[in-house]
């Protein structure tokens, strides 16, 4: 008997764009219920590699076999007829429509509602992705769309999976349940891409590897015989950066006091806040961990002021601003760098000069109500220099940069209107490897100038590389912040999913 | 299957020279459409077009209905630009054109230099008071204005008629629905002699300048234009959204409010029931036609004005019903629009099977 045919095999992809070669001479084997590392980072050509296996894109030159046969994918519909299922990173949801409706639009036979929401419930309880099928949407948590995403795929019955970094919104044990789930299928024989750029998760999960860097494949390893190291080595064709988190040597003064803050949320689908305290000293980073949808979107918003709450439940450096709005707040040393980049964080159409009058234009840049726009700009051009931020210029559009630059540019602006207290959410969302050790750098040397910071974030290792305390929000309440050296992972996982599966403690137990 | 997807960076330069495209394609259908009606089209298109302009007076008629478009068009951009939709700037042009008239009538034989000035702060007033309405409704009750302002004008349309044929009908009027002729105390002067051209244009040469200068440098319009194009990062920023309703509602009513009193206090000279032809209205397509920019008003109001000429031409010379300027403005700003879409987006054909 000869060995089995491969399940996707690449033969010399090369995708050639005017600017960029995004994959030059590519080849790679998947067998059938292997599981397989895309492993690089951000701008490696992954992305672009995957879409050309799912037919969203056209590679200029290889071929792409499936199971033994040299197949043209023109496009995603007849990809996933053939089998093959995507979980995007960015996601691709229509968001005044209900859960089990945009999974009813991706399937190409004729659907029945009500026994299509009932599959979906089957299978995200199946793969520990709780979600209620006729929610709408746009009143999801990043983290709740990605697990529509995820069971999207799954209800199409995929004999490969392509998963673009899947973990990032999940609890470690959530990512363990995921794990259970991706072995399960890989033993029913279905091949799994896993595209990451977490060392420790592919050397867990994935039976094989092929690394990127630039376009071009770097190696390919046993992720179980490498070591970190090595493998960071091919990734980013160094050593992986590590943060050096000094110890604060400065006076220490509470700078943001969080008392007793209840707010029920104006989004039916939103999370009630309930009685949240928290202390933030100057010179600290205080971690917030907990999955999306847990309250962190209303207690941000409450932070910020871009929804207030009663006068004294929130104070800066003492002064009560509960009830002052974002711009009052901004005026008193506050600044706040969103999950959302474009749209909220930054005005995608406008250029990156007139991006940085958005919060800027304390910094002088305006007399008599008209604005000196050669002020913004320099202000712009110095953020840009300073945090490296790759773009075309201070005249570029924001929407035309990169996640990861657009954060850079975001977070520099915050950080150079030299802030009392400094909210960020998601620092490192899609950011890569280099970009993320150097924001992080850049907010813990931040916090040592004097500055108090709150780091919202669901991914831990990152809260655990930066945050002196850590406390855990979930189902809008917030633990208490213990020090980062009093926990571990594993106990603020457990209240993470603890108290989520939970939403009222009191009222028993809701859980089969 | 065609898909529009959104540019990352959407070219200036189209953007500018959109409105050319769409002139052209407006002459292209303009043929298309006198060839129909068995007209040569360049006949046609000289009758519309040139013959409006080869006279002095051709060219005061032309300043004169270019005055208010551009007026009414400057506040109109504050609003557009803040996707704040104000759509019946015509309402606010007769509530104005009421406060000032209002005025002249009840001073009428008063020959003093306060008289004008009153009638222009009057209808300054009375527009911006049109405008608050819907600001209020928005603000307090989450009323679209799109609906409310346009509701407003029939409003304002019969107030209009109810004075004129109550309180302030012209006793000697023969029971027309119109108010007594205002003395020359209460008329802007004529520039030039033989023409209708008088000094209520350096109201709009002053408007022009200041909201230029309120769009290139004022943070108020900076904060518009992001309340417009990103509510969320507006909030993100602490910008007022009420603040922006306000602004832009009640200054588009107060320029078009300032428009009426030119009218009642210039050309017409009196109230009645036909005060505009829709300046309002046309007004809306002029901001567009103009990039919602000061400068570019300007432009876009000669063309609509040539446009009003072109089709009164049109109706004498040709026998062609009144309708035909409707039509060209409706083409102008169809077409406009539709090179809008291909200029912020890109068409992607999804490669089938090729």
């Amino acid at each position: 008997m000869s060995p089995p045919d491969p399940r996707l095999q690449l033969l010399n992809i090369t995708k050639r764009y005017p600017s960029v070669v995004a994959n030059s001479d590519v080849s790679l084997t998947v067998m059938p219920g292997e599981i397989h590392a895309i492993l690089g980072e951000n701008g490696a050509g992954k992305s672009t590699l995957m879409k050309i296996i799912y037919g969203a894109v056209k590679a200029d030159e290889g071929e792409v076999m499936w199971n033994g046969r040299q197949v043209a994918v023109a496009n995603p519909a007849q990809a996933r007829k053939l089998g093959i299922g995507m979980v995007f990173q960015h996601f691709s949801l229509f968001e005044t429509l209900t859960v089990v409706e945009n999974i009813a639009l991706v399937l190409d036979e004729p659907f029945d509602l009500a026994a299509l929401a009932k599959r979906v419930t089957e299978v995200s309880e199946r793969y520990g992705l709780p979600l209620d099928p006729f929610r709408l949407v746009h009143s999801l948590s990043v983290g709740e769309r990605q697990r529509v995403e995820i069971v999207r795929c799954l209800l199409q019955d995929p004999k490969l999976l392509i998963l673009d970094e899947p973990t990032s919104v999940l609890t470690p044990q959530a990512v363990l349940k995921l794990f259970e789930t991706l072995r399960q299928l890989s033993a029913e024989g279905v091949s799994i891409l896993y595209i990451s750029h977490k060392l420790h998760e592919i050397q867990a999960l994935c039976d094989s590897a092929t690394i990127m860097r630039g376009g071009k494949v770097t190696g390919n390893a046993i992720p179980k015989d490498e070591t970190p190291a090595s493998l960071a080595r091919l990734m980013i064709g160094r050593e992986l950066p590590v943060c050096e988190a000094p110890l604060y040597t400065g006076d220490s003064r509470p700078v943001l006091e969080i008392a007793g803050l209840s707010q029920v949320s104006d989004d039916p689908f939103g999370t009630t806040l309930h009685d949240i305290s928290l202390t933030v000293q100057a010179g600290e980073i205080v971690g917030i961990a907990g999955i999306s949808g847990n309250g962190q979107a209303e207690l941000l918003a409450a932070l910020s002021g871009e929804s207030t709450t009663a006068r004294e439940t929130v104070r800066l450096d003492g002064e009560a601003i509960g009830h002052l709005d974002a711009g009052r707040r901004r005026d008193r040393g506050l600044v706040f760098v969103p999950e959302e980049r474009l749209g909220r964080g930054a005005v995608p159409a406008l250029p990156l000069s007139r991006n940085a009058l958005l919060t800027a234009h304390r910094q002088g840049m305006k007399r008599w109500g008209l604005v000196d726009y050669a002020k913004a700009r320099a202000f712009a051009e110095q953020c840009i220099a300073r945090f490296d931020v790759r773009c075309g210029g201070a005249g570029s559009a924001a929407r035309s940069l990169s996640g990861g630059n657009l954060q850079k540019f975001i977070v520099g602006r915050e950080i150079m209107l030299a802030p009392k207290l400094m909210i960020v959410a998601q620092p490192t969302w899609g950011v890569d490897v280099g970009a993320a050790a150097f924001l992080r750098q850049t907010l813990l040397d931040l916090s040592r100038t004097g500055v108090a910071i709150l780091v919202v974030s669901e991914e831990l290792e990152e809260l655990f590389e930066i945050s002196d305390r850590i406390a855990v929000l979930a189902a809008g309440r917030l633990s208490e912040a213990k020090p980062k050296a009093d926990t571990d992972a594993e106990s603020i996982g457990l209240q993470m999913s603890g108290l989520s599966n939970e939403k009222t403690p009191e009222s028993g137990h809701a859980h089969p | 299957m065609h898909i529009l997807e959104p540019r990352a960076q959407p070219s200036q330069l189209m953007r500018w020279t959109a409105p050319l495209i769409a002139i052209l394609a407006t002459l292209t259908a303009g043929s298309f459409l006198f060839w129909l009606l068995d007209k040569s089209p360049l006949e046609s298109f000289h009758v519309f077009f040139v013959e409006p302009l080869t006279t002095s007076y051709g060219w005061s008629e032309l300043l004169i209905k270019a005055s208010p478009l551009i007026l009414i068009a400057q506040g109109l951009a504050i609003g557009f630009k803040a996707r704040i939709y104000n759509i019946g700037a015509e309402g606010q042009l007769i509530i104005g054109a009421l406060f000032g008239g209002g005025i002249a009538i009840h001073f009428d034989g008063v020959d003093a230099t306060w008289l004008i000035p009153a009638m222009v702060v009057a209808g300054a007033l009375g527009g911006a008071l049109w405008g608050a309405l819907p600001a209020l409704l928005k603000t307090r009750f989450n009323a679209e204005e799109t609906l409310t302002t346009l509701m407003l004008t029939y409003v304002a349309g019969f107030i209009m008629a109810y004075m004129v044929n109550g309180p302030w009908r012209d006793p000697e009027g023969m029971n027309f629905p119109q108010s007594i002729m205002f003395g020359d105390g209460a008329l802007f002067g004529i520039l030039f002699d033989g023409s209708r051209v008088n000094t209520s244009i350096f109201i709009t040469l002053a408007v022009v300048l200041a909201f230029w200068l309120f769009n290139a440098r004022s943070f108020l319009a900076y904060q518009i234009e992001v309340g417009g194009q990103a509510p969320a990062a507006s909030r993100y920023a602490g910008f007022s959204a009420k603040q922006t309703v306000w602004f832009s509602l009640v200054m588009s009513g107060l320029t078009a409010g300032l428009a009426g009193v030119g009218e009642v206090a210039g050309p017409v000279g009196q109230l009645n029931l036909n005060i505009s032809p829709g300046y309002g209205f046309a007004a809306i397509i002029v901001a567009y036609l103009g990039r919602l920019h000061a400068l570019g008003i300007v432009l876009a109001g000669f063309l609509m004005a040539l446009i009003y000429l072109g089709g009164e031409a049109a109706q004498v010379s040709l026998q062609l019903p009144a309708a035909i300027t409707g039509i060209f403005q409706g083409m102008l700003l169809f077409f406009l629009l539709g090179a809008d879409a291909f200029i912020d987006n890109k068409l992607r054909r999804p490669a089938f099977g090729s």
